[in-house]
């Protein structure tokens, strides 16, 4: 078997883990990444809209500084972020995207003079300053004061992704695509690195290293309907939750986009709405209003999934193949707009749809879109439990965004932590002596030797896969969607037990041998039903509504019993998360208060 | 929508050197909107769970799922079946290495053409923090972005005449990369410099000008223009004789 030894191992290759490995190779240090596909195929490169930095060069921006970032983020939240983080952060942020600019992204610019935008589908007026021309400019986003989030056209995860490899390949840093971390190496005290499996040959090797990252995304893939891209399915959140000691934070945080187009879930945007777009049900009758009487499809993202949510559910959605869905009407906007300031919603329609907005109505429904919850890490992105373990980027629960994120930040966060982080890891390993014990290291490797060979040889049942991950699909969505209640969560609490069971009986239905997919999946499809599980369960105990996380039967946010963070561990042989609790924050810079949107109630600590 | 469809997909596992490369058989009843994405991962789990293939975005963005769909280089992902015959055969690209099945190894073929081209920008500043960012013209931003939205998808190289004879050369996308740093200012790279990557038969001058790149690129890159512009200034560049000395660039 090869082993490879380096000072920092990223799993994951995306924003997040490039920058931190960026800093530890231009420190020095010797940096490998793994990555389940090549590089610039990372789900960073799906982001299109921007990331949020208070940088105040555009006339909409004007006056904005990390403070009115700061309480956007905070506020978006919904309280439940550590504001010492978000402090970082907006702080960070405006250095980190001029550097982005100094390494090549082609961001938009400031051009001076008078020019026209839209709002509620209204034409405004705006004058951009002749000395500021040339600077970095920014767009609106939902739930922030200014104009904040800079961006590339409608491609601003693509160049910075490929901007950051680039970064990594003048640098030497070592990439290795097509490899899957199935377990980390570990002693229950310091993490030693990972076993990997080969998706080119089937292989297994093992991965040394001082310190260890996990930057592997989002794990929106535990559930059918995910704008995600398909490898974001929770791998780098599974193997740290399997060590029985590292905590996952809020994994019940997940936030739904209400434009998921139908079937493929790719993400619509929110400028249809904010253009004046409407949502249409099965009788073409536009319902949003009669919800929200002032804001209908404008009021904010979880509020508009939860009503289309209701809406299906009373019997009005469009039957289709693929479930029931809505449409979004685009058609009065006009074509030249559409063909112009909505060009990528033109382009997805046409691709995928084989339909014409202009013309047609567009299939959507609330997906899957974000994971605020994640690997629990301080400040510093050292996770909690194993020395020498460190997350950034979606993957994380760092933790800034609380209950619910803003658009613009989770894109700013992989590049701002990345950079916070490695700062912190080049710290760490500066003073670090690794000693790897082999045993450990042996035993690590043997135990998913034997899991391949079990799964192979069908030793533990012949449970078929793909039937193990619907069952998984069809509980958390009736669970843990966009509406919960007790009895719907304790249900989806058991079911998932039950399925948690029959994954570990799953066998391979084919040989298994080399790149093979079923068996990439059914190593990872019993820590899929855990995250599934530690969502479920981490809902059902969290008897109050916070940003993301709606309860039916406990609509206040309940910030006398509730103003803290869940932790979920997993010990060996269990059928259900321990969750134990901290505080949301170690400080409060601004004490909970009205979001100023959503309405919601509030019980006061 | 009631059509059968036929798939005749190309099987070989390397990793199974007792099965042969083949062509297998699929049928599939095709739904309302179907794309190649839901027709191949409905095989795999109804049909064939061994069957290799390769998506990740599966939105048109990360470009992983290049292959040849009835003859021709393109995405699978947008590729929707009713825009197909009944018969369908899918192979993996040419001029990469197989991984299995319909998936191919492009991350190795795309590193080594980074550090052909050296793609990143080259340049003696040292980043200030405290510093303004230095400007630049929207107008200008927006041509860079237009040669950035490649994605790597490797079709291109598949659909080319030269790509297919020579395993050194560049391809459309490597020659793209080159046009995207001469054309921004922070890459110091003289014309000079530019001529030692690309004024070679691995490079500009070994495309024959058959121009499948562009007719196969999904992202609808200028393909053509910029091959053509890049022949013209390495001529240009290598008949004057005083290259080095002077770089011309648009600020």
């Amino acid at each position: 078997m090869q082993t490879i030894y380096s000072d920092l191992l990223c799993i994951g290759a995306g924003l997040a883990g490039e920058r931190v490995g960026i800093e530890a190779a231009a420190a020095g240090f010797d940096t490998v990444c793994l990555s389940l596909v090549p590089a610039r195929r990372s789900h960073s490169s799906a982001a299109q809209g921007g990331m949020q930095a208070a940088l105040g060069n555009c006339a909409m921006g004007e006056g904005d500084c990390p403070d009115v970032h700061f309480a956007d983020t905070v506020k978006g939240s919904d309280w439940g972020c550590d504001q010492e983080v978000a402090r970082l952060f907006v702080d960070t942020a405006p250095i980190v995207m001029r550097e982005l600019a100094a390494w090549g992204v082609p961001w938009n610019r400031v051009v001076p003079g008078e020019s026209k935008y839209f709002k509620g589908g209204k034409e405004f007026t705006k004058v951009e300053k002749k000395e500021n021309e040339g600077l970095i400019t920014a767009r609106a986003f939902g739930g922030t004061a200014k104009w904040r989030t800079c961006y590339t056209s409608d491609g601003t995860g693509h160049t910075v992704l490929y901007t950051m490899d680039n970064r990594a390949a003048q640098l030497g840093m070592v990439v290795h695509d097509r490899v899957e971390a199935i377990s980390l190496i570990h002693d229950g005290v310091r993490c030693m690195g990972a076993v990997v499996r080969c998706l080119k040959t089937g292989e297994l090797r093992a991965y040394l290293a001082k310190a260890t990252l996990i930057a592997s995304g989002g794990f929106g893939r535990i559930y059918r309907e995910s704008t995600n891209a398909v490898i974001n399915d929770g791998g780098g959140q599974i193997i740290a939750l399997n060590t029985g000691v590292v905590p996952l934070g809020n994994m019940e945080a997940v936030q739904f986009h209400p434009t998921g187009i139908v079937p493929t879930d790719i993400l619509v945007t929110e400028g249809c709405r904010g253009d004046g777009g409407t949502l249409l049900d099965v009788n073409e009758h536009r319902f949003m209003p009669e919800y929200e009487p002032e804001k209908a499809e404008l009021a904010s993202r979880d509020v508009v999934s939860r009503w289309m949510t209701v809406h299906m559910q009373k019997g009005f959605g469009v039957k289709s193949p693929y479930g029931d869905h809505l449409w979004l009407d685009i058609r009065h906007l006009g074509i030249d707009h559409i063909r112009t300031k909505l060009r990528e919603v033109d382009e997805i329609c046409k691709s995928f749809l084989g339909i014409d907005p202009a013309y047609q109505l567009i299939p959507v429904r609330p997906t899957q879109h974000y994971s605020m919850g994640g690997v629990r890490t301080d400040k510093d992105g050292a996770a909690y439990g194993l020395t020498g373990l460190f997350s950034a980027g979606e993957s994380a629960c760092w933790d800034m965004h609380g209950f619910n994120r803003l658009g613009g930040n989770s894109l700013a966060e992989t590049v701002v932590a990345g950079s916070i982080v490695g700062r912190k890891v080049v710290e760490y390993l500066k003073g670090c002596e690794a000693v790897f014990n082999s045993r450990v290291v042996d035993d690590a490797v043997a135990r998913q030797a034997g899991r391949i060979k079990a799964l192979r040889e069908r030793t533990n049942g012949s449970e078929n896969v793909y039937a193990v991950r619907e069952a998984m699909f069809d509980a958390i969505m009736k669970g843990a969607g966009i509406f919960r209640n007790e009895k719907d969560l304790t249900e989806c609490v058991e079911t998932l037990q039950a399925i948690h069971e029959r994954a570990g009986r799953v066998g391979l239905a084919s040989n298994g041998l080399g790149a093979n997919p079923e068996l990439a999946l059914a190593l990872k499809i019993q820590g899929m039903v855990r995250l599934a599980l530690c969502v479920a369960y981490g809902a059902l105990m969290r008897t109050e509504s916070r940003g993301s996380h709606t309860r039916e039967d406990f609509p206040e946010r309940n910030d006398r019993d509730w103003l803290n963070r869940t932790l979920a561990t997993w010990p060996e042989g269990a059928s259900l998360p321990e969750l134990s609790y901290e505080p949301a924050s170690k400080v409060f810079e601004i004490p909970p208060g009205d979001r100023g949107y959503g309405g919601g109630k509030i019980i006061s600590a | 929508m009631s059509r059968i469809l036929t798939f005749n997909i190309f099987r070989y596992n390397p990793q199974d050197p007792g099965t042969p490369p083949r062509m297998d058989r699929f049928m599939l009843d095709e739904t309302d909107r179907m794309t190649l994405f839901i027709a191949l991962n409905r095989i795999r789990e109804e049909q064939d769970p061994s069957l290799m293939f390769d998506f990740c975005c599966r939105a048109g963005i990360c470009g992983a799922c290049g292959m040849v769909i009835n003859g021709r280089p393109g995405l699978a992902c947008h590729t929707k079946t009713k825009d197909l015959p009944e018969e369908i055969t899918l192979m993996p690209l040419p001029a990469f290495k197989l991984v299995g099945d319909l998936s191919v190894d492009t991350g190795t073929w795309f590193r080594e053409m980074y550090q052909k081209v050296e793609s990143w920008v080259h340049t003696s500043k040292e980043f200030d923090p405290a510093a303004l960012e230095e400007r630049m013209d929207n107008s200008l931003a927006e041509e860079i972005y237009e040669l950035e939205r490649c994605i790597e998808c490797g079709c291109c190289v598949a659909a080319c005449g030269t790509a297919l004879m020579r395993p050194d050369f560049l391809g459309a996308v490597g020659l793209n990369r080159i046009a995207r740093f001469i054309l921004d200012p922070r890459d110091e790279r003289t014309d000079a410099q530019y001529f030692e990557i690309v004024g070679n038969d691995q490079g500009i001058f070994g495309c024959m000008g058959l121009l499948g790149c562009e007719d196969v690129c999904p992202k609808g890159l200028p393909l053509q223009d910029q091959l053509g512009l890049l022949r013209r200034k390495m001529a240009f560049t290598a008949l004057k004789g005083i290259v080095g000395k002077h770089k011309h660039k648009h600020a």
